[in-house]
């Protein structure tokens, strides 16, 4: 058996980002990462990438094993952990070997959303969420000519667009009414979705698929109110869930994922967790939410990292702000915090501008002159700047009226006035 | 220790929007002056009439970097330059996301990100802009050459918080080495523990105390002593305005004029602060001290300073400086010249030393009124070396700021009417005139100061 002092699992943003943490304060304590996979450290944001072929999946990898020496860290890849005692301070290997641990992170993201859809698990599809997936997903490609995915989110429209570009016909099918819910809403989702129709997408929304069946040599999906689509290959991004079921009996508190605190401390206080896999604080109310994206990830790995190394310059996590950018058919698009707020909600205030010609769009949603919100489409906007402005709770004061006009100029004299 | 890098310096105060570095930056970088695709951004803020400048930090610790899914962005731990691969992005624009400064965007026309590089050490656009907004300081490099010397001092001295005394000993033994000895007259640098407190000194090369009358002819004396053994040791003063201006004079001119070799290192916090604040022969026009109090008929020190770094250059020194820690790569050169200078003869360094405790200042603001007053001209930044005999300007000394703000940051200087700040600038524009004629006219030429 090993022993380690910190024990993290999951090697993705999170757990690396706490693994710098440690190192930052503790140099030499000895740190295990373990991965399930039997791969270098990636990011599942890179996979639609490899998809689409921009990226060879021999160059995705974050860090090599030179990173590891140079830090004195005992990678260990494809080592599942398929239970955690905690009153052993130990976790179990799918192999069967045991480490034990004076601190344990977990930081083992989430793994692909299923949609309770009959006929689902009788049928050939496909998920993105490593990178075994997206080699596999690319193989196939040129089978096809056809491919329907079901969920109209980041995941399912980046494999969307180069789906179309590879020559395929493609068919997005959305649960909900607009595409992309929780980051966009009204006109900026409605010009996403008359770019992806432009760009040969067919797009189905607020498609409720009733049951799929295989048909032939392809999948048909059957939708409540409308024609069956049919498609030669299925791929599914409706979401992701924590990985946490491993954990159970373990006596770590779990919700939709791990339950942590302001230091991402579990109930336990010696197991902390990270990233996709945790659920914390929300930034705007008082419950502990999800919010698997890859900055949110990267700051709770730190936060962890610097409380499991006890380095004194800890801050509590600042709460959970959706976040996000998304480059679709030669357009850019960004959202954070309440970006879908609407104009129906009497206590916030909304600005928006959009100028067609220019396929120029954002959206800023004000409270009690904080600002909360904000997106943009194509918008020149500097997306961190309205972060910054949003978490600091910054007041805006004469700066307010500027921003209604020129929102790009009033980001950066904030930036410049309140934390250069 | 980590190593320090040259930084692209931003201020704002000296911004009036031209946007020359926007172009400039626009054009080295995209051969199209379109400011759409420049690095550097610069915003005006209407309800000041001030400007912002956003462009990427090469922050220590970039999030940029750790939110790149691609591994397109990292940080060059030789230069400190958050670098961008245009090969391994893929465009996901999380960066932009996660940099609080605006310092990497989307570039509109190639569809992917973009960010300063510092133009491999020359920024276009600090050479573009000619009003000193934009400023490569490369004064790091003193960081990364001294760095992992010895601390000659050891930790938890007893200086006041904020004390300018305690930088300037630890910068100067770091440079000079363990080979001296260290002669620290009564005054604060003696105070701060620099010959001792409970039976040690806080220095880790030989210290003595001598009288505040005779630095100099006793550092004189050691050194003739190492010369007769046959020993190069360096003879360094770090005396105070007091030991150095009011009654250590004597014995300083003397040596000065007899050539005896040393570095005499003067850290002028303008007056006895290390014994309640008392007005000095440096103590500036003005001053509010203990004893040049602020009442109904007295306004502070009624009479101006005197230009002791001036006089020294009048001794023929081998070398004479004026210093400031606020340019601490400034004070590194100047100190090389006096060690070599040093070895031959008299080497005066004098160092303007704001103090927090007795000047009414928040510690935090050491290095801005260490700053503004070498922006201010009031400490004019200067060398004079014998063989040259004349001045030199180690900083331009033209567009200064008024004094005034350098005055305002300082509690002494709170009562001062107009009349008095117009007398203060009065005297600082002429010191100006006269440093400069000494610029173009030798100091020593047919042993006359006449023209």
């Amino acid at each position: 058996m090993d022993r380690t002092k910190y024990l993290i699992a999951g090697a993705s943003h999170a757990g690396l980002s706490a693994l710098e943490a440690i190192r930052a304060y503790d140099e030499h304590g000895p740190v295990v990462l373990v991965s399930q996979e039997d791969a270098l450290p990636y990011s599942p944001t890179i996979l639609y990438h490899v998809v689409s072929g921009r990226t060879d999946p021999g160059s995705a990898y974050l860090r090599d094993d030179d990173y590891f020496a140079r830090r004195d860290v005992t990678f260990l890849r494809g080592a599942r952990v398929v239970s955690v005692d905690p009153e052993a301070r130990s976790v179990s290997l799918e192999s069967g070997d045991r480490i034990e641990f004076e601190k344990l992170l977990l930081a083992t993201g989430a793994r692909p959303l299923l949609p309770r859809i009959a006929g689902l698990s009788s049928v050939p599809y496909h998920v993105l969420r490593t990178l075994d997936d997206a080699v596999r997903i690319r193989s196939e490609l040129t089978r096809h000519g056809s491919v329907a995915i079901l969920g109209g989110g980041l995941i399912g429209l980046h494999c969307a667009e180069s789906f179309a570009e590879h020559g395929l016909e493609v068919t997005v099918l959305e649960v909900e009414s607009a595409l992309l819910p929780g980051y966009f809403d009204g006109a900026a989702a409605r010009f996403i979705e008359s770019a992806f129709r432009e760009h040969g997408v067919k797009i189905l929304t607020s498609a409720k698929v009733t049951e799929i069946a295989k048909e032939g040599d392809g999948i048909s999906l059957a939708l409540e109110d409308r024609p069956p689509v049919r498609a030669g290959m299925l791929l599914v991004t409706v979401g992701v869930t924590p990985r946490i079921d491993f954990l159970a009996g373990s006596g770590i508190d779990t919700g939709e994922g791990v339950l942590v605190d302001e230091s991402m401390k579990t109930n336990l206080g010696h197991v902390w967790a990270a990233g996709d896999v945790a659920q914390a604080q929300d930034f705007f109310g008082e419950t502990r939410i999800l919010n698997p994206i890859l900055p949110d990830a990267v700051d709770q790995g730190r936060v962890a990292g610097m409380a499991m190394a006890d380095d004194p310059y800890v801050q509590s996590y600042q709460g959970a702000v959706s976040q996000n950018f998304f480059q679709f058919v030669g357009h850019h698009a960004f959202a954070v915090g309440k970006s879908t707020i609407g104009e129906d909600q009497g206590e916030y205030e909304i600005a928006a501008h959009l100028d067609e010609d220019e396929a120029r769009y954002w959206k800023l949603v004000f409270r009690d002159g904080l600002l909360e919100g904000a997106a943009g489409i194509n918008s020149g906007l500097d997306p961190g700047i309205m972060w910054q402005l949003v978490v600091r709770r910054q007041k805006l004061g004469d700066l307010r009226e500027q921003f209604l006009e020129d929102p790009i100029q009033a980001g950066r004299v904030a930036m410049s006035r309140w934390w250069r | 220790m980590s190593r320090g890098y040259q930084t692209i310096a931003v201020h704002t105060d000296r911004c009036d929007g031209c946007g020359k570095c926007v172009e400039a930056c626009a054009t080295l970088k995209t051969g199209s002056p379109a400011t759409g695709r420049s690095r550097i951004k610069v915003a005006g803020d209407r309800t000041r009439a001030s400007f912002g400048l956003a462009v990427c930090r090469q922050c220590a610790e970039p999030r940029c970097v750790s939110c790149c899914p691609s591994g397109a962005l990292n940080r060059d731990e030789q230069s400190g330059i958050v670098t961008w691969s245009e090969e391994k992005c893929v465009a996901c624009g999380l960066c932009t996301l996660a940099c609080p400064y605006g310092g990497i965007s989307w570039d509109p026309v190639s569809g992917k990100v973009m960010k300063c590089d510092q133009c491999e050490g020359n920024p276009g656009c600090v050479g573009a802009c000619d009003r000193g907004a934009l400023e490569l300081t490369t004064s790091s490099a003193i960081y990364d050459t001294w760095g992992d010397a010895e601390d000659l001092i050891v930790p938890g001295i007893s200086a006041c918080l904020g004390c300018n005394s305690e930088l300037l000993l630890r910068h100067t033994l770091r440079r000079i080495g363990s080979e001296v000895v260290l002669a620290t007259p009564p005054g604060c640098i003696a105070g701060v523990g620099s010959v001792g407190y409970n039976g040690r000194t806080a220095t880790k090369v030989p210290v003595f105390h001598p009288l505040l009358t005779n630095t100099a002819s006793m550092l004189a004396g050691a050194r003739r002593y190492y010369n007769r053994i046959g020993r190069d040791v360096t003879m360094l003063a770090l005396a105070g305005d007091g030991g150095t201006a009011d009654v250590g004079f004597q014995a300083l001119s003397g040596a000065a004029e007899r050539g005896e070799q040393m570095i005499y290192i003067c850290v002028d916090n303008e007056g006895y602060m290390n014994t309640g604040v008392q007005r000095s022969g440096t103590t500036p026009y003005g001053s509010w001290t203990s004893t040049t109090p602020v009442g109904s008929k007295l306004r502070g020190k009624a009479r101006d300073a005197k230009p002791m770094a001036l006089l020294m250059a009048l001794h023929h020194c081998e070398y004479v400086a004026t210093a400031s820690t606020a340019f601490m790569h400034d004070y590194y050169a100047k100190l090389d010249k006096a060690i070599a200078a040093s070895k031959h003869g008299m080497a005066y360094i004098h160092v303007f030393s704001p103090c927090p405790t007795g000047w009414r200042f928040s510690p935090g603001m050491l290095v801005e009124v260490a700053r503004k007053a070498v922006e201010a001209n009031m400490v004019p930044l200067w060398e004079y070396e014998l063989d040259v005999d004349r001045i030199s300007f180690t900083r331009s000394v033209e567009n200064p700021v008024p004094v005034k703000e350098y005055l305002s940051l300082i509690g002494k200087f709170r009562h001062l009417d107009d009349e008095q700040v117009q007398h203060i600038q009065d005297t600082t524009d002429r010191h100006i005139e006269l440093l400069k004629r000494f610029t173009e006219q030798r100091l020593h030429d047919n042993g006359s100061l006449s023209s």
